[in-house]
């Protein structure tokens, strides 16, 4: 049921190589395959921005914006050139090699990332034996990027940016690739395409996401609070409170340095939207088995874009937490809910086919977090809330 | 020995000898990042992914980061401008050159430990390490395990607020 267009992007690459002698062929689809993701993600950047101006206007009862092209959607091009022809400021006592090289690592290692993700079938750019933990290898690597735009500025503001973003990022990191090994406990293989293949199947029209078992979900709602943290997004974007830091590690960046930065910050989202996408929501599998004639590179698109709106969403909806309590939630509930998905998935994979194991997987996990929950709760003194009106 | 061999190789010996060469503490600390981005390279040039992007994780990812961590909270990035040197430098001349004998000589002695005339490339993959951890190696891995988390309630105590005694 592979179609031509499911396959275009493959064909297309086949046919523009092969007008090139044999010798250059493999090189020449490489970097055709990279020019692509090159063009795509960017592109991509530019209507994740448009969406969350115009989500976030909708969410503030305004209008966002309205003024460039039809419904503003041109607003990210002037955005762009705009940046271009601004003056690039590099503060006097910075250091300026550091200073430098901070935006160009983070931009490199972001778009690195991509490079395994399984875009649709037969469109991996690099399939690789450990494709996942190069995502993760790649993703930490960012950390050291926003350390050094935080120190090389010689900036109160930034090296505090700095300093929180990399404790956050390391912290959630953690919870990061614990909820993933669930996913590779059950599937046996790090190979992010074999993973997207665990959960291509279907029985009676419906597939077999990960999603959709009870360690799956809970996998899927830990992975994506981690993933918001290691993002710098709100509720978690203290690195770059505002009301505090002006705008944390990147204040001191201006011009096309400080667009490199959002670039690196909304690839970098919609990058571990695609690995999300990946472990959990059957990467490029349709939703059902008769959907299966739509093209698969837009079944991934669709769910990514999807995550970002739920992004989106999520800004336009929670308040920034305090730094105390983004730590302890990390290390005090996500983590050891994560370490006991962990055995969950194990006794999911051990208790074999049956209704048993989806009681008793659901069981322990709901359990365990009403449990949590509550004892938070009690400890912080939080009871039903009082409402003192004019009394 | 190729060329992308010599290129990765002196990568990594120009960012050791910037690590251990530069005045600023903090610059010390980046180039030692780069010498270990090097070391990952030499790793995945040898087909060894898993220990090349366990390098990238750990050392890049975690080490670097506590490195710099380090020099950040004890003392202020501000180093005099003549630079930092111990007094007892011989001495540790002296155990880098015994480490470095101790290396040598496994290495030397790794060329016996496989059968000669194998020259293809060993095909290992993730699967087989873990097989590996979890069977022949647990031993060690769980010793490790005890050890970190020794080192991890050590820190946790070391952190922690005493609480007033009552005199």
């Amino acid at each position: 049921m592979i179609s031509n267009a499911d396959q275009i992007f493959v064909l297309l690459q086949h046919w523009l190589v092969s007008f090139l002698p044999a010798a250059l062929q493999p090189v020449a689809a490489v970097l055709l395959s990279v020019v692509g993701i090159v063009a795509v993600f960017p592109t991509l950047f530019a209507l994740a921005v448009w969406m969350e101006r115009k989500g976030l206007g909708r969410i503030q009862n305004r209008l966002g914006p309205n003024r460039v092209g039809p419904f503003g959607l041109l607003q990210p091009i002037a955005d762009g050139i705009k940046s271009l022809t601004k003056e690039d400021i590099v503060p006097l006592s910075a250091d300026a090699v550091v200073h430098f090289m901070a935006p160009v690592v983070l931009v490199v290692v972001v778009f690195m990332g991509i490079a395994v993700l399984p875009i649709g079938r037969n469109m991996t750019l690099v399939s690789m034996d450990s494709g996942l933990l190069f995502f993760f290898a790649m993703g930490a690597s960012t950390e050291l990027s926003v350390f050094m735009a935080g120190w090389s500025s010689r900036n109160k503001y930034s090296l505090l940016g700095a300093m929180r973003g990399v404790a956050q990022m390391i912290s959630y990191e953690v919870p990061l690739l614990m909820s993933s090994v669930a996913v590779v406990m059950i599937t046996g293989s790090l190979s992010l395409d074999k993973i997207v293949a665990a959960q291509n199947q279907y029985t009676s029209g419906l597939p077999h996401w990960y999603i959709f078992t009870p360690w799956g979900l809970a996998g899927f709602v830990m992975f994506a609070i981690a993933a918001t943290a290691e993002t710098n997004r709100s509720p978690f974007d203290l690195p770059e409170g505002e009301s505090e830091l002006v705008a944390g590690y990147f204040t001191e960046y201006s011009g096309f340095k400080f667009a490199l930065f959002f670039l690196g910050e909304y690839v970098g989202m919609l990058s571990i939207s695609g690995l999300g996408t990946t472990l959990f929501l059957g990467g490029w599998s349709a939703p059902l088995s008769i959907l299966g004639v739509v093209p698969s590179w837009i079944w991934f698109f669709a769910k990514v874009m999807l995550s970002i709106c739920v992004f989106i969403w999520v800004r336009g909806t929670l308040p920034r937490m305090r730094q105390d309590q983004l730590m302890n939630f990390a290390w005090k509930f996500v983590l050891p809910l994560t370490l006991l998905n962990l055995f969950v998935a194990a006794l999911w994979r051990i208790l074999g086919d049956g209704w048993q194991r989806w009681v008793v997987c659901s069981a322990i996990l709901l359990l365990a977090y009403g449990l949590m929950a509550r004892i938070g709760m009690y400890r912080e003194h939080i009871g039903p809330r009082k409402y003192r009106y004019a009394e | 020995m190729s060329f992308i061999f010599y290129v990765l190789a002196a990568l990594s010996v120009a960012g050791a000898l910037a690590a251990v060469l530069l005045k600023n503490t903090v610059h010390c600390a980046l180039a030692l990042t780069a010498a270990f981005a090097g070391l990952a390279l030499l790793f995945l040039q040898l087909d060894a992914q898993f220990a090349g992007f366990a390098q990238i994780l750990v050392y890049i990812g975690a080490v670097a980061i506590l490195v710099v961590f380090a020099i950040l909270l004890t003392r202020g990035s501000e180093t005099p401008k003549d630079g930092v040197y111990s007094r007892n430098w011989p001495v540790g001349l002296g155990v880098a050159a015994c480490v470095f004998a101790v290396l040598g000589w496994a290495v030397l002695h790794s060329m016996f430990a496989f059968p000669q005339g194998t020259s293809a490339v060993p095909v290992v993959t993730v699967l087989d390490i873990g097989n590996a951890l979890m069977g022949r190696y647990v031993l060690p891995l769980e010793i490790v395990a005890l050890l970190l988390t020794a080192a991890l309630i050590g820190a946790v105590i070391v952190a922690m607020h005493e609480k007033e005694r009552p005199k």
